[in-house]
C-alpha cells in the first residue's frame, strides 16, 4: 500500500472556491479580501506586486492542481487568465513556501495559460497574479494539501550526481492543437534538465533556470518566463498558443549561473 | 520554514476530514473498529480449514479505519502458524498475534512479506521474536523506506501509530515448494506493483494469497510500479489453479475476477496516458481525465487516481518530446 491522505481537500477547495470573486477594497478585512484568509497575503501583495498595486480576487484567473501534493517536489499547476483580455504578465505565488515566487510568465504571443511543476514545501494558497494594462493585478488561487518537504530535501540528479551530465539539456515538441483551446491552436511542451536547488538543503547552494524564452524563425520572442527556485527539477512547462506558429522556433535560456540552452525545436 | 499560521480554513478542513473518513469506514466495512480504546475490531475469517484472512477495509488509509486497510492472513500448518504480512502499525501487530492466539493453540513460527509496502510489515514489532521472511529486494526496499513510511503514516492515522518503529525483516524469503507441517507451501516471485512481488500459494487448501498484484474493486497503487512487468505478471497468475483469492486489498474471490479488474484497470492507464501524451497533455489535464465508469465505483478513486498519475505520467510525457539540438 502507498501512504495517501484522507478527503479533506477537496472540502478546502469548494471553501476557497466561494470567495474568489470579490472586491479587495474592504479596508477594515486584514486579509483584504483574500478568500484564503492567508496571514502572508498582505505583505505578499506589497513584495511582489507592489506598495499601491490594485488587485481584484478573480475566478477567471484559474489556478488549477490536485487538492494533494502526493509528491511535493512535483505538484503540477495549470494557470489559465484566459478569460480577461490584455494579461501582459502572471506571477506565480506560494504564500507558505520558504521561497514564494515561482514564476512570472510574460506570454506575448503566446496565450495566458501556463502548465509547470513546483515544490511545495508545506499545505499552501497556490497563487496567480495576472497583470492587465490597466494596471490591475487580477488573482486566483487553489489550495494544494501536503504531507510537506519539497523545498527541503535534494531532487533526484542532485543526490545521485547525474545532474551534470545532462545540465541545460533540453527536449521540446510542438503538437498540432492545443488541450486548452482546441484545433486551431497549438501547445508546445518543453523541459529543460537542471536539478532547481532551492538554496535550502545544507550545503547546496541555490542553483536553478533563471530565464527561458522561445522565438520564432525571424527571431522574435514568443514568450518569456522567468523561473525561481520552487519550480521542480527538470522543469517541464506548457504553453498554448491562439495559431501554430509558422518556422521552426528556438528555445534559448539561462542559468543563476551562466550556464546557457539554445537548441532548436523540432 | 515561517511560523505555520493555523487558519480558520485549516481547522475547517480538518472538521470535515473526520466527519467525512467516520461516513466512508462505516460504508465500507473492515473491522468493528474502536478509535477510542484503539481497537481494530480484528477478525479472523476461513477461508479453508486452518486457512485465515484478516480482512481490512476496502478505503483509502484514514484515522476513522485506523488504517487499517489490508487483508492479512495467517495458515495453520500443524507445525506452527505461518502468519502473510503483518498489518500498518504496532498494535494492528499487537491484535493480530492475539487474533492467532485466539483462534489456534498452535505457535507462531514465521511471518511472510509480500512485498515492502508499509501495511505489510509495520505490525512487526509484535512479531519480534519469530523468522520474517522477505525476498531481497523487498527486504532491501523496507530499509530504504521505513522511515519515510512511518513518518507519512503517523501523518494520516496518528494516535493509532503510537509505539511504531519498523522492525525488518531477517531472513530470506526462499522460493519454490516448501513444507511445513501437513501443508505444501509455494512462494513464486513476480514483479511490477513493486520490483519484487512475492505470492504465496498455500497448495494443501489451494488459498492463493496474492499480495499487491491484485486490487479487488480498489484503484491499484502505483508508488513503485511498471506496468508492462505488472501486466505480465497478471498473465503468470492467471494460470494459477486457485479455490480462493486473497488480493491485499479489496473483496476476497473465488474467481479469477479481481486480476481482471486489475489488468483493465492498468490497461486503460496505459493506453489513456500514452494517448494523452500524444495530445500533449499537461500533468495537471491528465488529473481530470475521465475514469471509465467501472472505475469510479471502486474504492479509493478520489485519492489514488491522482497518485497514479503522479507516479506514472512523466514517463509517457517524457517518451514524446524530443531532444532538442543546437
Amino acid at each position: 500500500m502507498n501512504v495517501q491522505a484522507p478527503n479533506r481537500r477537496q472540502a478546502c477547495v469548494a471553501l476557497a472556491g466561494l470567495g474568489i470573486v470579490g472586491a479587495a477594497s474592504a479596508a477594515a478585512d486584514p486579509f483584504e479580501g483574500d478568500p484564503f484568509k492567508s496571514h502572508p497575503w498582505p505583505d505578499m501583495r506589497r513584495e511582489f506586486l507592489g506598495r499601491d498595486a490594485r488587485v481584484r480576487f478573480d475566478g477567471r484567473v484559474k489556478v488549477t492542481g490536485p487538492a494533494f501534493a502526493e509528491d511535493p517536489m512535483n505538484v503540477p499547476i495549470t494557470v489559465s487568465a484566459q478569460g480577461i483580455a490584455g494579461v501582459q504578465r502572471i506571477v506565480v505565488l506560494v504564500d507558505r513556501n520558504p521561497i514564494r515566487k515561482v514564476l512570472e510568465y510574460v506570454p506575448l504571443g503566446a496565450l495566458p495559460i501556463v502548465g509547470f511543476r513546483f515544490k511545495l514545501e508545506q499545505a499552501s494558497p497556490v497563487r496567480a497574479a495576472a497583470l492587465t494594462s490597466d494596471g490591475v493585478w487580477h488573482v486566483g488561487g487553489t489550495w494544494v494539501d501536503s504531507a510537506g518537504g519539497g523545498c527541503t530535501v535534494s531532487g533526484v540528479t542532485r543526490k545521485d550526481g547525474s545532474w551534470a551530465q545532462t545540465l541545460m539539456q533540453a527536449n521540446a515538441r510542438l503538437f498540432a492543437g492545443s488541450p486548452a483551446v482546441g484545433d486551431h491552436g497549438a501547445r508546445l511542451r518543453l523541459r529543460v534538465m537542471h536539478p532547481m536547488d532551492t538554496g535550502l538543503v545544507a550545503g547546496v547552494p541555490a542553483f536553478y533556470v533563471s530565464r527561458l524564452a522561445v522565438l520564432d524563425a525571424q527571431g522574435r520572442e514568443l514568450l518569456r518566463l522567468n523561473t525561481f527556485e520552487p519550480v521542480s527539477e527538470n522543469p517541464v512547462f506548457s504553453f498554448d498558443f491562439p495559431q501554430r506558429p509558422q518556422g521552426a522556433l528556438r528555445l534559448v535560456g539561462v542559468d543563476n549561473n551562466g550556464n546557457r540552452v539554445e537548441a532548436r525545436i523540432e | 520554514m515561517n511560523a505555520r499560521v493555523v487558519s480558520g480554513l485549516l481547522r475547517w478542513c480538518c472538521a470535515v476530514a473526520v466527519a467525512v473518513g467516520a461516513a466512508s469506514s462505516a460504508a465500507q466495512g473492515g473491522g468493528r473498529v474502536d478509535a477510542a480504546r484503539g481497537d481494530y475490531g480484528l477478525a479472523a475469517r476461513a477461508l479453508a480449514p486452518g486457512v485465515y484472512v484478516v480482512e481490512g477495509a476496502n478505503a483509502d488509509f484514514s484515522p476513522a479505519n485506523g488504517c487499517n486497510i489490508i487483508n492479512t492472513g495467517f495458515i495453520v500448518t500443524g507445525a506452527g502458524v505461518v502468519v502473510v504480512n503483518t498489518g500498518p502499525s504496532r498494535r494492528y501487530g499487537e491484535q493480530l498475534r492475539a487474533l492467532i492466539a485466539r483462534t489456534t493453540s498452535e505457535p507462531v513460527v514465521q511471518v511472510v512479506h509480500l512485498n515492502l509496502h508499509p501495511d505489510y510489515f509495520l505490525g512487526n514489532q509484535a512479531f519480534a521474536d519469530v523468522p520474517r521472511l522477505a525476498t531481497p529486494a523487498t527486504a532491501e526496499g523496507m530499509q530504504r523506506e521505513a522511515k519515510a513510511y512511518e513518518d507519512n503514516l503517523y501523518r494520516l492515522c496518528g494516535d493509532w501509530m503510537k509505539g511504531t518503529e519498523a522492525v525488518l525483516p531477517n531472513a530470506v524469503l526462499p522460493l519454490g515448494t516448501v513444507r511445513i507441517g501437513q501443508r505444501e507451501l509455494e512462494i513464486r516471485e513476480l514483479r511490477g506493483h513493486t520490483d519484487s512481488d512475492a505470492v504465496l500459494i498455500d497448495r494443501t487448501s489451494g488459498v492463493v494469497f496474492a499480495g499487491g498484484l491484485v486490487f479487488s474493486q480498489r484503484i491499484p497503487t502505483t508508488p513503485h510500479a511498471q506496468i508492462g512487468q505488472w501486466l505480465a505478471s497478471l498473465d503468470v497468475l492467471a494460470g494459477v489453479p486457485f479455490e480462493v483469492l486473497v488480493p491485499s486489498h479489496g473483496p476476497v474471490r473465488a474467481d479469477g475476477e479481481a486480476i481482471a479488474m486489475t489488468r483493465r484497470y492498468l490497461q486503460w492507464i496505459d493506453r489513456s496516458f500514452r494517448d494523452a501524451a500524444e495530445r500533449g497533455l499537461d500533468m495537471g489535464e491528465v488529473l481530470r481525465l475521465d475514469l471509465p465508469g467501472e472505475f469510479r465505483g471502486w474504492a479509493a478513486v478520489e485519492t489514488e487516481f491522482v497518485r497514479n498519475v503522479a507516479h506514472l505520467y512523466p514517463r509517457y510525457e517524457q517518451a514524446v518530446l524530443l531532444p532538442a539540438k543546437r
